[in-house]
């Protein structure tokens, strides 16, 4: 029910974030969405790709800190409002929602939204209940096929 | 016009002053021997006994002491005197918790307050004057020096403590202070403030004392300059007694050791050599008149030139450079004492890894110290809020530790520059010692 997210340790510094996109340039990563969280002299990189292991493994050699968190990834409608009914729904349950960040599809009229919330299995049922799409690992490989 | 607090010390003869000295050894020599068992046995190794040191000539054969030996005697082992005698204790910030104490008689604190006064004089300090005193006071020597200094030799004192900038300048201006003693970034400080609240043309201010840490000569005319009075350089150290132990008369050419008490040597910090005039290297002091800390050929780990040349002001009492540097990797930051090794135990203890940078730095002539720690896997998280908590108890921790505010920032892992393999541990831009 979760998809795999990479989150990397970023320095607070120009051009920082140019360095790790190069990176990921050089090694031919597809990077399907992508936020940045910013402290005061730092940063957390939280980014979707299309080959999770791969790109961990090859960030570590790069030498980035990183670490995979699970998130949840669900599909909506890509109209006004549509994130308006996760939200309600997520509230209804008493998940905590810690943070949110979004992404378009290659197939018309979708979007996604990553949802990190403070319960993975308890916001996931609800979603389910309410008849929301919630991509797992494997699909979400697929999404970068199409 | 010259003046001296007290003028049969301060110009006496170099013959009259290496009697006293000679005899102040000799007197000192032995009562360590019969009271301090650390330095007795010290001497011994040496095959050295109280006998063999019969002049200043002497002195070159005693063992140095160091701030090691301080801490490994901490807190009773040096002490000379049976602590019913002893009236006070001051300490400076040590690495790991272990701090350096030292301790004083009455006839000690009455010597160091006549040290004190002395630099005040020589600064153009008379009994008319109202005299300032913004060192901290505590445990730290700088406000009791200067406040026992300023009522040794009459003045109005105002035991103001550092900070509450407001009320620094509220007093200065309600009360005429005239004469300023802090630390010489809280002076630029001061300046500016003083300067944004419109208030110089209030302040009678004619002379400040400025000491405890590093400043360069442009700081001194900057100071001087903005608040029309002259700067006086000061120094001293807690083990051998605090500020005073030398400083700056007219001249400002060179800060006078008071050497009625103190012998000062300048040594090769690598073989121990004693070094002549003019030549730079770490100065040692051994304090001949002292009571219960007399400390034998101690190691300040400062660098600095002896000068024995005839000053212009007629103290006859040798004179000494400003540090030039450190022999060892000691950091005076805001006139505190920082030891690279204090940081690193704060960061071990906190799980992170030993690659760390500081960065010293002085912006708008105050002290800012940064510490760059490279981030490990254990240390990150997806989570903001726990990276940022772990920084902060960091933050606190150095803080405890150090006594100041050390700015943490984290880096990427193998950012840090390293030479040889070896991290470049301290960078400090500051620039403060001049040749």
């Amino acid at each position: 029910m979760t998809t795999k997210q990479i989150s990397v340790f970023l320095e607070n510094r120009p051009g920082s974030l140019a360095e790790f996109c190069r990176v990921l340039e050089k090694h031919n990563v597809d990077m399907r969405a992508m936020c940045v969280a910013d402290a005061m002299d730092f940063g957390i990189l939280r980014i979707i790709v299309d080959d999770t292991f791969a790109t961990i493994t090859m960030l570590k050699d790069e030498g980035y800190i990183c670490q995979i968190t699970k998130v949840l990834t669900v599909e909506i409608d890509d109209r006004p409002g549509a994130l308006v009914g996760i939200l309600n729904l997520l509230g209804d349950a008493q998940v905590n929602l810690e943070y949110t960040y979004a992404f378009l599809s290659r197939q018309e009229g979708k979007a996604y939204i990553i949802l990190k919330v403070a319960d993975n299995a308890k916001a996931g049922e609800a979603l389910k209940k309410a008849g929301i799409r919630v991509i797992c690992q494997d699909e979400m490989e697929k999404l970068f096929g199409d | 016009m010259t003046r001296y607090f007290q003028p049969e010390q301060e110009t006496a003869s170099r013959e009259q002053l290496t009697a006293w000295q000679n005899e102040g050894l000799v007197k000192t020599v032995r009562r360590v021997w019969d009271n301090v068992p650390y330095y007795r046995k010290k001497m011994e190794e040496k095959g050295l006994t109280p006998g063999d040191i019969r002049s200043i000539d002497d002195l070159h054969k005693l063992p140095f002491l160091t701030k090691d030996d301080l801490r490994e005697a901490y807190p009773y082992g040096l002490l000379a005197e049976p602590l019913a005698n002893c009236v006070r204790i001051h300490s400076t910030s040590g690495t790991t918790g272990r701090r350096v104490v030292a301790f004083y008689t009455q006839h000690d604190l009455d010597l160091w307050a006549d040290c004190c006064a002395r630099a005040i004089v020589a600064a153009g300090g008379t009994k008319e004057d109202v005299v300032q005193v913004c060192y901290g006071y505590g445990l730290f020597t700088g406000g009791s020096g200067l406040h026992d200094g300023a009522h040794r030799m009459g003045a109005l004192t105002l035991p103001m403590s550092s900070g509450n900038t407001d009320r620094q300048i509220q007093f200065m201006t309600d009360l005429g202070s005239t004469i300023l003693c802090c630390t010489p970034s809280y002076a630029a400080y001061l300046t500016e403030s003083i300067y944004e609240r419109g208030l110089r043309d209030q302040i009678k201010l004619k002379a400040g004392i400025f000491g405890a840490e590093a400043w360069t000569q442009e700081m001194r005319r900057d100071i001087e300059e903005k608040l029309g009075i002259k700067a006086y350089d000061i120094y001293g150290l807690t083990e051998i007694s605090g500020p005073g132990v030398a400083f700056e008369c007219e001249a400002q050419g060179g800060m006078h050791i008071n050497e009625d008490h103190f012998i000062a040597e300048v040594i090769d910090p690598a073989t121990g050599e004693v070094l002549g005039d003019g030549q730079k290297g770490e100065l040692v002091f051994t304090a001949i008149d002292k009571e219960a800390f007399p400390l034998i050929r101690y190691r300040t780990k400062d660098i600095c030139i002896l000068n024995h040349e005839k000053c212009s002001c007629g103290r006859t009492h040798v004179r000494m450079t400003k540090p030039l540097g450190r022999s060892d990797d000691m950091l005076i930051v805001k006139g505190v004492n920082v030891f690279p090794s204090q940081i690193e135990t704060v960061l071990m203890n906190r799980g992170y890894a030993a690659n760390y940078q500081i960065i010293v730095d002085r912006e708008n002539h105050s002290d800012r110290i940064e510490v760059r720690v490279e981030m490990t896997p254990e240390m990150f998280s997806d989570e903001l809020s726990a990276v940022t908590e772990r920084e902060k108890a960091l933050v606190s921790d150095l803080k405890a530790m150090l006594g100041i505010y050390a700015k943490v920032k984290l880096v990427m892992p193998k950012s840090i520059e390293r030479s040889e393999g070896k991290a470049v541990r301290v960078i400090d831009k500051r620039n403060l010692y001049q040749g």
